[in-house]
């Protein structure tokens, strides 16, 4: 059947020198095949060795090669392009949720429209249009927020009538449908072709690829990539590529320094018919069903349908060993519901023969975006899988931004939310894996909500009081493993009701919220914040300081006891973390980042720190349980229970002390929020964690103490402009474009990483402003309320995006905070961002297609920043972190 | 009207029954995992009784369903009593003399059966004492016979048959001076009961049955697929060597007479049954007892009422035919039940829904579409089918139970139709009878590890 296959789906084939190849099996990996006599040795060193043959490893040493870089291997195990590639359905749509992912796809189709011409091979490339169906109102809502980002991209794109879909597809039944996006420039590919006109491509520019060669495991030396073993031999090589799809996890456990690689394969089904008696257009637009979870596409005359149920079926857990790909069995019971929903669409497709039920395994990850990016522990060791199903529509773009960032340092985009160093050893648990996929596979149909949780592989790492607030009504959601509370239910709400706060619209927690907020502008409140990624730097002698004095833009050569909010920059200027360090001593410091630092910060320090045994660096986040006192009354409560003044002359604002509460000692308190409220962090070692809390709350009773969640603190950071790391900020981002020049001293006395580029910033202006917008007028209660991605337009005309949102219970209004751009009106071109551009421009967000007008604000509402401290030491920072 | 789903529920459980052999800490692992029965009636009062019990002072356990016809009582009876017998017959001459003893001296009794009864499953307070009194001359003959031989599964088997029968026989013609145990004793004497009666002891399985009702052995194959095997026959008119004995045991003359309209001389469709005198008793004997016997019987048409052509008795005899079965590992399970299911049902569906549902529905045969021309409207039909099948699986938490819902709701395609269901279920009384009979079903699950296990210690 695997050979048929082939034949199917592809009108031409990798031409090899040796046919012999083509009568063995493609995913043997036995040692015994030496037998087989090969035509081409492989070479004994490189300097870019690529695992896998599909789509990925294809257009990775495509990009690689025509950016310059010749000394290219490419290994497949079996024949190229002959894993899930093959069986690749071959829809290329760019109606994607994630920015990134529409910017991958975009590309993709763009180079898939030419390959042909540019190679040779035949792509199939049919430019058909795809057509998203909704069946319920909020689907539609889904579907225009889909729609805006992807018009103000320059991707056209229309939302019509359930009519309107009739007209463009003759075979649909529109009875239960109340709309749908036309995406006209969507195509179909024969993905196995592409992927061989790639590798085509790539040949031609001095790649050399071995098919039916495995890789049994890669060679490390010194945290280095150094070569690979095969079963043909070692190929010496300074960058490894591992782009072998569901295969990547156990490759990247092979080697003696494992690589975690969290994805997971499920098994994945699709429908061959024979063509109809008047067979189907090839230009006849793909149907996309969400909510029936299938997907339609014309093929040969007949359809391809396939979908993603809601049970899947996860395989390969235990390893490769188990089962071959082409050996997967059909499964139509488990098809049912898939078939059902099929019919249901399109009623005609009864008398249509069978041809065949195609077993096509896919790889998923824990998050539903793909993996991409270095190994945090291995250098030169690159990773490329993980694509959630969407692997030729992400193929292209996908492999362009991996290899510039082997030879340019860091992609021309933002893909930190694709970035390999999001996850760490903790989401490799197979049994992990086995579960959030599970979870993941069927959530590619299901409504793309705000603000939803995994529900799978959770309670994973906890505070010590996560009982504690649990027994109080704690709402949880989890970041990097870390459950974390969202809000409190106070006694008395119904549960029930709360848990189903899945809407566009204002949300049930609503009120909930605002009353957490309410006590934290007016009494205190308590927020775990445990989860922050927490480091200790310290050396012999004076090594700790010069170090961070370079990596860091903010100047940390201030008295001990001093707190120090700093971003740890890139050449470019740009934010790669955002943190606060506190100089515990002379030779130590305290770092402080946002919980899904761990990986990548601690990746981006070690490869930069000087390699001397006296300067050491400390993972200490499970060490601490971090508390957050935020409000008037914080100082209250804390100066009860230490008996120690906490009056401003005795503890200033960005200060931090070791100090005894209750009877527990050597607590850190640090006199900073991440909100902008008055208020202390306290650092306090775990065993000493419920102590403090149970001191906490009974001694600020008085004051009207109470827990509160996560998303009071959002709220309250965005009302007062404070920017995230991850979310507002990212690596294309640079201080001065955020309004926080005061976090970096350029005149320091020293070199520190992106000096340059922020010097140059300062003289030359900056090409985006980091914005606050106010919305005028929306209604809280009636429309759909914004979320992030949304695009913002200035008299008319498209200027960037919104990058988080929330509402202002003191302002009573939206607040959204964003990006604004300049784009010359004749050609484009970006411009440099004024103060007076921002300011006189009359603004719009784009909410799922609806405008609203919004109000432009470059400095927040210093009227709320309402402290008992003393004006002056009211820090005006834009800094914060969630 | 229909019934909603929770009504048909309502209906289908309220007899039902189940019982998981507790597991001993490995000595006296018991090659039956447990067992699952239910009723469902057609006759107003239902005239299907059934029992379970472990024996006490030997191994193994019984289970039995048990048809009664032209009333309950007799089914009633026998399903109180036949098992004692048994056990009785079972249990070697020191056991017998230690009972005698304990009874004679007045000393506690040892207990000789525990029963797995549900609470419909009542026994008669008043006749105990008869009962036991029959039972205990059966034992002191058994006492006083001492063969000194072991116990042989199969002859005790029909000793016990025989003699129950014959006590109820016996108990008839001597009365009773209670008015109401008379009265009793006689209804129990002329209606009938058919009897299938299984006893299981580690591989050895014995089936004996007498009548129509039948015991069924579920396979399953070496591909996952299900078949039945027949662990008894029924007699009656469609088994040629029971009509082949019949005719044998009386004279030639009578040939025509003897079987009509597949009836025993026109009458009785079982063959062989308890009670039922009016098919064993000489004319003058029956004469005799309903005319001394109390005004009910006499007035009662029924019972008054002579077989023609009866020349020869007895025409009927409650001797079973005993099967024997060593299991084996592939031997899931074990059927019995009264003909009420068998009419309905084939053996073959019996063992697939049996087995799917003890399984799980995870055996269901893959489809394969292969080289076949199939349209996806087809496939579609199938895969509907096939999914309500396993959807009837989940609501049901007793085999019995999911058996009889099949019985009583499936539809032309094997899958159960709920509308068929409502309606069979919501028939008036009067009209039951003539849609469906009492059905009665047990169902044993056998362990396969300890079966397999005992194999190779053999």
């Amino acid at each position: 059947a695997a050979g048929m296959f082939l034949r199917l789906l592809s009108d031409v084939r990798w031409q090899v020198a040796n046919p012999k190849w083509r009568r063995m099996t493609c995913s043997q990996r036995s040692t015994s095949s030496t037998a087989e006599p090969h035509p081409v040795s492989l070479p004994a060193q490189a300097q870019v060795v690529i695992c896998g043959g599909g789509i990925m490893g294809t257009s990775v040493a495509y990009h690689l090669s025509k950016m310059g870089w010749k000394d290219i291997v490419l290994l497949e195990q079996g024949r190229l392009a002959a894993g899930t590639t093959r069986f690749c359905a071959g829809i290329v749509s760019t109606a994607r949720h994630v920015s990134i992912e529409r910017k991958m796809a975009n590309y993709s189709n763009k180079l898939y429209q030419q390959l042909e011409r540019e190679t040779g091979v035949k792509t199939g490339y049919v430019k058909t249009g795809s057509i998203s169906l909704a069946q319920t109102q909020d689907r539609l809502i889904s579907l225009k927020r889909i729609a805006s980002s992807l018009n103000v991209m320059g991707i056209p794109c229309e939302i019509i009538t359930p009519k309107q879909v009739a007209q463009l597809h003759p075979l649909i039944n529109i009875h239960d449908l109340v709309g749908a996006m036309y995406v006209p420039e969507d195509a179909l590919v024969s993905s196995a072709n592409v992927s061989l006109a790639l590798a085509t491509a790539a040949s031609r520019n001095g790649v050399r690829i071995h098919e039916r060669t495995s890789v049994s495991h890669v060679s490390v030396q010194k945290g280095r990539v150094t070569g690979v073993e095969t079963d043909r031999g070692q190929i010496q090589c300074q960058y490894f590529v591992n782009c072998a799809g569901q295969w990547a996890y156990e490759l990247g456990h092979s080697g003696e320094e494992p690589v975690n690689i969290p994805l997971h394969a499920c098994e994945h089904f699709y429908l061959l018919t024979h063509p109809l008696k008047e067979p189907l257009a090839s230009d006849l637009p793909t149907i996309v069903d969400p909510d029936g979870r299938i997907y339609i596409r014309n093929w040969q005359g007949g359809i391809l349908s396939g979908g993603f149920e809601k049970n899947p079926k996860p395989l390969f857990t235990e390893g490769r060993n188990q089962l071959e790909i082409q050996n997967l069995q059909e499964d139509w019971d488990h098809f049912e519901p898939l078939l059902s929903a099929l019919l249901r669409r399109m009623p005609d497709l009864e008398a249509l023969q069978i041809m065949q039920l195609v077993n096509c395994p896919e790889s998923f990850t824990p998050d539903m975006r793909c993996i991409m990016g270095e190994s945090p522990t291995v250098r030169g060791y690159f990773v490329l899988a993980g694509m959630n199903s969407a692997g030729i529509s992400y193929g292209g773009g996908a492999g362009k931004y991996l290899a510039e960032w082997m030879v340019d340092g860091y992609p021309s985009e933002n893909v930190w939310p694709l970035d390999l160093k999001r996850f760490g050893t903790l989401q490799s648990s197979r049994t992990f894996l086995r579960h959030r996929v599970m979870e993941v596979m069927p959530l590619m149909c299901d409504l793309k909500v705000p603000r939803w949780d995994f529900q799978t592989g959770r309670q994973l790492r906890t505070s010590p009081l996560y009982d504690r607030l649990d027994a109080q009504g704690a709402r949880w959601m989890e970041k990097h493993g870390f459950e974390r509370v969202k809000y409190f239910v106070p006694p008395g709400k119904d549960l029930l009701d709360l848990d189903q706060s899945k809407t566009f619209y204002k949300p049930d927690w609503f009120d909930i919220v605002g009353s957490e907020v309410k006590c934290c502008k007016e009494a205190v409140c308590v927020i775990d914040m445990s989860s922050f990624t927490k480091f200790e730097i310290s050396s012999a002698g004076d090594q700790a300081l010069e170090s961070l004095q370079y990596l860091f833009s903010n100047d940390l050569d201030v008295p001990v006891g001093h707190v120090v909010h700093t971003g740890m920059l890139n050449e470019k200027g740009g934010y790669e973390n955002d943190c606060s360090i506190a100089r515990l001593s002379k030779r130590s410091f305290f770092m402080i980042s946002p919980t899904d630092q761990q990986v990548h910060c601690w990746a981006w320090l070690k490869n930069r720190l000087p390699d001397d045994s006296s300067l050491t660096m400390e993972d200490v986040t499970w060490k601490y349980t971090a508390l957050n006192l935020i409000g008037p009354r914080a100082v209250d409560v804390l100066s009860e229970l230490s008996y120690a003044p906490i009056t401003p002359e005795h503890f200033p604002s960005l200060f931090c002390k070791e100090m005894s509460v209750g009877y527990a000692n050597g607590i850190r308190v640090m006199s900073i929020t991440h909100t902008g409220e008055p208020g202390f962090m306290l650092y306090i070692p775990i065993e000493y964690a419920l102590h403090v809390y149970n001191e906490v709350m009974n001694m600020g009773q008085k004051y009207g103490i109470r827990n509160a969640g996560y998303y009071a603190l959002r709220s309250l950071r965005i009302e007062k402009f404070f920017a995230f790391w991850g979310q507002d900020l990212d690596a294309f981002t640079t201080p001065m474009e955020c309004g926080r020049e005061f976090q970096v001293k350029l005149e320091k006395g020293m070199q520190f990483v992106g000096q340059e580029a922020l010097l140059e910033q300062k003289q030359n202006g900056v090409y985006k402003r980091f914005t606050m917008f106010i919305l005028e007028d929306h209604d809280t209660d009636m429309d759909l309320w914004p979320w992030w991605g949304e695009p913002i337009f200035r008299n008319g005309r498209y200027v960037g995006k919104t990058t988080s949102s929330a509402y202002s219970y003191t302002l009573e209004r939206h607040v959204c905070l964003g990006f604004v751009q300049h784009f010359d009106e004749k050609t484009g071109e970006e411009l440099v961002v004024t103060a007076d551009f921002i300011n006189q421009g009359e603004y719009e967000i784009d909410i799922a297609g609806q405008r609203f007008q919004a109000k432009a604000k470059l400095y927040p509402f210093s009227s709320l920043f309402t402290h008992r401290r003393r004006k002056d030491e009211v820090e005006l920072s834009g800094y914060q972190r969630e | 009207f229909y019934l909603t789903p929770p009504q048909v529920n309502s209906i289908l459980k309220a007899n039902e029954y189940s019982f998981k052999v507790p597991e001993f800490d490995g000595k006296n692992v018991s090659s039956v995992l447990g067992f699952d029965s239910n009723q469902l009636p057609a006759n107003a009062p239902i005239e299907d009784r059934r029992s379970a019990a472990t024996c006490l002072q030997t191994r193994g356990m019984l289970l039995g369903v048990f048809d009664g016809h032209a009333g309950f009582a007799c089914a009633q009876a026998v399903s109180e009593r036949l098992f004692y017998y048994i056990a009785v017959s079972l249990l070697p001459h020191e056991t017998l003399l230690e009972i005698e003893n304990a009874v004679e001296s007045g000393r506690a009794l040892l207990p000789i059966l525990q029963w797995h009864k549900h609470p419909n499953d009542y026994f008669s307070k008043e006749a105990s004492k008869l009962y036991f009194n029959s039972l205990r001359t059966y034992w002191q003959e058994l006492i006083d016979l001492n063969s000194g031989e072991t116990t042989d599964v199969k002859e005790a088997l029909i000793n016990a048959f025989k003699r129950l029968d014959n006590d109820i026989s016996l108990e008839a013609q001597v009365g009773d001076p209670n008015s109401f145990l008379n009265y009793l004793v006689l209804r129990v004497a002329f209606s009938g009961a058919t009897a299938c009666v299984a006893h299981v002891d580690g591989v050895d399985l014995h089936v004996a049955n007498t009548g129509d009702s039948r015991a069924m052995l579920g396979v399953q194959e070496e591909d996952g697929s299900w078949s039945a095997v027949n662990l008894s026959y029924d007699h009656n008119a469609q088994n040629e060597h029971e009509v082949e004995r019949v005719k044998r045991e009386h004279p030639k003359s009578e040939e025509k007479s003897l079987v009509k309209q597949d009836r025993l001389l026109g009458l009785l469709m079982p063959f062989r049954a308890f009670g039922d005198v009016k098919f064993k008793w000489s004319i003058e004997l029956q004469k005799r007892v309903v005319e001394s016997g109390p005004d009910q019987l006499n007035d009662n048409e029924y019972t008054k009422f002579i077989p023609p052509n009866y020349h020869t008795p007895p025409y009927l005899t409650a001797e079973p035919e005993v099967i024997h079965h060593k299991l084996r590992p592939q031997d899931k399970f074990l059927v019995l039940a009264t003909d009420g299911l068998w009419e309905t049902m084939h053996r073959q569906d019996v063992a697939r829904i049996v087995g799917e549902y003890l399984t799980g529905v995870h055996h269901q045969q893959p489809i394969a579409v292969g080289g076949y021309k199939v349209t996806l409207g087809q496939m579609h039909g199938l895969l509907t089918e096939r999914r309500a099948r396993i959807s009837s699986v989940f609501e049901d938490q007793n085999a019995a139970t999911h058996l009889i819902r099949h019985a009583v709701g499936n539809n032309e395609f094997g899958t159960v139709d709920h509308e068929r269901l409502s309606k069979m279920l919501s028939l008036p009384e009067e009209l039951a009878r003539m849609y469906r009979d009492d059905i009665t079903i047990i169902v044993v699950q056998f362990n396969s590890h300890v079966i397999g296990a005992c194999q190779n210690e053999d």
